[in-house]
């Protein structure tokens, strides 16, 4: 090396060839004038990114808001529903493994609880149901039905939509009268749609007055098939000696308390002979709904964001080629290859930034747009706007990457002589 | 100035200088070229096309770099400088104007005089003031805010010149700075460079016109990459 010579010689030449320099505030004047250059075409470059970043962000709005809905539906449903059941006969002594009579009464006393009542399926042989005492050989009129006995509470507990009539009333429990409510299913198949006639139905030989007709139930859909009959009459006319299960609904978040509080109430004598189902934690049924949720709309946003990156990329590398001249321009007024690069990842860079500003907010607004049209509520990552400009910078620098690296390639001489 | 220019130290000085691009055949663009320029001179590299004083403009701006022979610039030797020296001697003590002006249409006249300056890091306040005298020099002081797109071709390369002047560098490099003239506007911008020569800038100007070399004290021929000096 002969420079060091020549230094030592001549100190002056050493200020005359220090590298050239550029400062951030340089840097930024620079990158923002050549963004301003082309107005039209930044704005057009810009939207790419607010479009894949806006539908990314709406998106996983959209997903957590939907999700959370669907949820909240299940929730309502799943998180308040308690079964409780005698458990199976370890022993032969069975009386002492049976529910109380009065477990809807003892658990009403519980606070979380909302409605209980009790659910036997009866045993009624070869017993066939039939709404008319008259045997048509043409036509089956004689049906295998299931009988339940509920309890007057069990229709609250259940959330039964009465068509037509009336539920069973305690007084017709304690009478042991002979009436019955139809579930929706069974009403069709014995054809009786209207009570104003007072229909009747057999069940063998008994004659059951049909008090009422259920729309829908939410809980224990066997009862649309059933003929249900009151509990004092199971008791007599059927010996029911004990209730087959309690449905117990309770107020939302009370499930698990209520769920340990129940055998101490029902059988303080005897709480592990008792059965508690209450379905599985609802939390993470939400978790696995949310994240099917989430990573198909995130591969929707992903998409949307590679699309504005290759727009970038694109109209980056159209600008590296227009200002080619530039470009000779700025290396022969001293600027390094590295000036150039930075110069054209800042502009890419902003591009990404302010797409990703713009589509943040756009993404939120339809979030909370399609969450009010739809009355929901909007539920939304708080990060999400946050990072959407940190991820739309980082796309407009992926995506800047390799025009600037074209920039940087250009031999002043080249470009001098192509630009103009 | 002029007059004295021969008696002071080089600024370039190039000896046995050789450029061979490999391309197949090989090409000699230049051949064993010897040109000593002082300071305040104001030279001109004469010559048809594809005769290689593009290639010497290139070497001797720092765009370049020669295969052969030894290169100073004001002493130093070009040729052991980095890429990012080069850059920094470019910048300090290299003033260029091109054929087609290079203006940077969106910006201000001004803010294109200033341009020089972002890359030598010169501060803020200089600059303006920089660029402002650099433009009452050639003329254009009443244009400053303009943007060149207004501007005529004479006006344009008078932007291109303040720029090139306004970091006071050792050389001004003009690469047939008249060739988008018209003969009015040519002797226009001829007479301000010979104004610059007076006021001791040394000009190194590349040039297929006969009549515009013949401005410059000295005339220097380079034909199929051989240099001849001619009084």
């Amino acid at each position: 090396m002969r420079l060091p010579r020549t230094r030592r010689n001549r100190p002056i030449d050493r200020e005359l060839v220090a590298p050239s320099g550029m400062t951030v505030r340089d840097l930024c004047n620079e990158a923002t004038a050549g963004l301003f250059a082309r107005p039209g075409r930044t704005v057009l470059t810009v939207f790419g990114t607010v479009i894949g970043l806006a539908s990314l962000v709406a998106t996983l709005g959209l997903s957590r808001t939907a999700g959370n809905q669907i949820v909240g539906r299940f929730d309502e449903l799943a998180v308040t529903e308690i079964v409780v059941s005698p458990k199976p006969a370890a022993t032969t002594n069975t009386t002492t493994q049976v529910l109380p009579w009065d477990a809807p009464t003892r658990l009403g006393r519980l606070n979380g609880v909302a409605a209980a009542g009790n659910l036997s399926t009866l045993d009624v042989g070869a017993r066939l149901v039939a709404a008319s005492p008259v045997s048509d050989p043409q036509n089956q009129t004689a049906f295998k039905m299931t009988v339940t006995a509920a309890s007057p509470g069990l229709f609250r507990a259940v959330r039964a939509v009465l068509r037509t009539g009336a539920i069973i009333d305690p007084v017709q429990s304690i009478r042991a009268e002979r009436v019955a409510v139809l579930g929706p299913n069974a009403a069709t198949r014995l054809g009786i749609s209207r009570l104003d006639q007072l229909p009747a139905v057999m069940i063998g030989d008994d004659v059951y007055l049909v008090i009422g007709i259920l729309d829908s139930v939410a809980r224990q859909p066997d009862l649309l098939g059933a003929v249900i009959i009151p509990e004092g009459t199971a008791q007599r006319y059927y010996r029911l000696s004990h209730p087959g299960l309690v449905v117990v609904e309770t107020d939302i978040g009370a499930s698990s308390l209520i769920a340990q509080q129940i055998p101490v109430a029902l059988r303080p004598d005897n709480p592990r002979s008792l059965k508690i189902v209450s379905p599985p934690g609802p939390k993470r049924v939400r978790d696995a709904v949310q994240n099917d949720l989430d990573l198909l709309f995130l591969i929707l946003g992903g998409v949307s964001l590679l699309v504005g990156a290759i727009g970038i990329a694109n109209v980056t590398l159209v600008s590296v080629i227009e200002r080619t001249g530039e470009i000779g321009l700025r290396r022969a007024l001293g600027a390094s290859r590295r000036h150039i690069g930075q110069q054209f990842l800042l502009e890419s860079t902003t591009v990404g930034i302010v797409g990703g500003v713009l589509g943040a907010s756009l993404g939120t607004l339809v979030v909370v747009a399609v969450s009010a049209y739809q009355q929901w509520t909007p539920v939304l990552d708080p990060l999400a706007p946050f990072l959407a400009p940190v991820v739309g910078g980082l796309t407009g620098l992926v995506s800047g990457t390799y025009p600037a690296l074209r920039a940087t390639r250009l031999e002043p001489v080249e470009a001098l002589r192509s630009g103009t | 100035m002029a007059d004295e220019g021969a008696t002071l130290a080089p600024v370039i000085s190039l000896s046995s200088l050789g450029k061979r691009f490999d391309s197949e055949p090989p090409v000699d663009a230049l051949v064993e070229v010897n040109l000593v320029v002082s300071a305040g001179e104001w030279v001109a590299i004469v010559g048809p096309s594809g005769s290689g004083k593009s290639t010497l403009l290139n070497i001797v701006g720092c765009l370049d770099t020669q295969t052969s022979g030894s290169y100073r610039f004001d002493g130093i030797e070009v040729s052991d400088l980095s890429d990012k020296q080069r850059a920094g001697l470019r910048c300090r003590g290299i003033g260029f104007v091109f054929q087609s002006f290079h203006l940077l249409a969106h910006r201000s006249v001004t803010d294109n005089v200033m341009l020089a300056d972002v890359y030598r890091m010169a501060p803020l306040h200089d600059r303006r003031a920089r660029a402002t005298a650099a433009l009452d020099t050639v003329g254009l002081g009443h244009r400053a805010e303009f943007l060149p797109t207004r501007l005529s071709g004479g006006e344009r390369q008078r932007v291109a010149i303040a720029r090139a002047i306004a970091g006071s560098p050792r050389l001004l490099l003009c690469d047939e700075p008249t060739g988008n003239l018209d003969s009015t506007t040519t002797s226009a911008v001829l007479e301000l460079f010979a104004e610059l020569n007076r006021q001791g800038i040394t000009i190194m100007m590349i040039t297929h016109e006969h009549d515009v070399a013949e401005r410059a004290g000295r005339e220097v021929h380079i034909t199929d990459g051989v240099l001849s000096e001619r009084a």
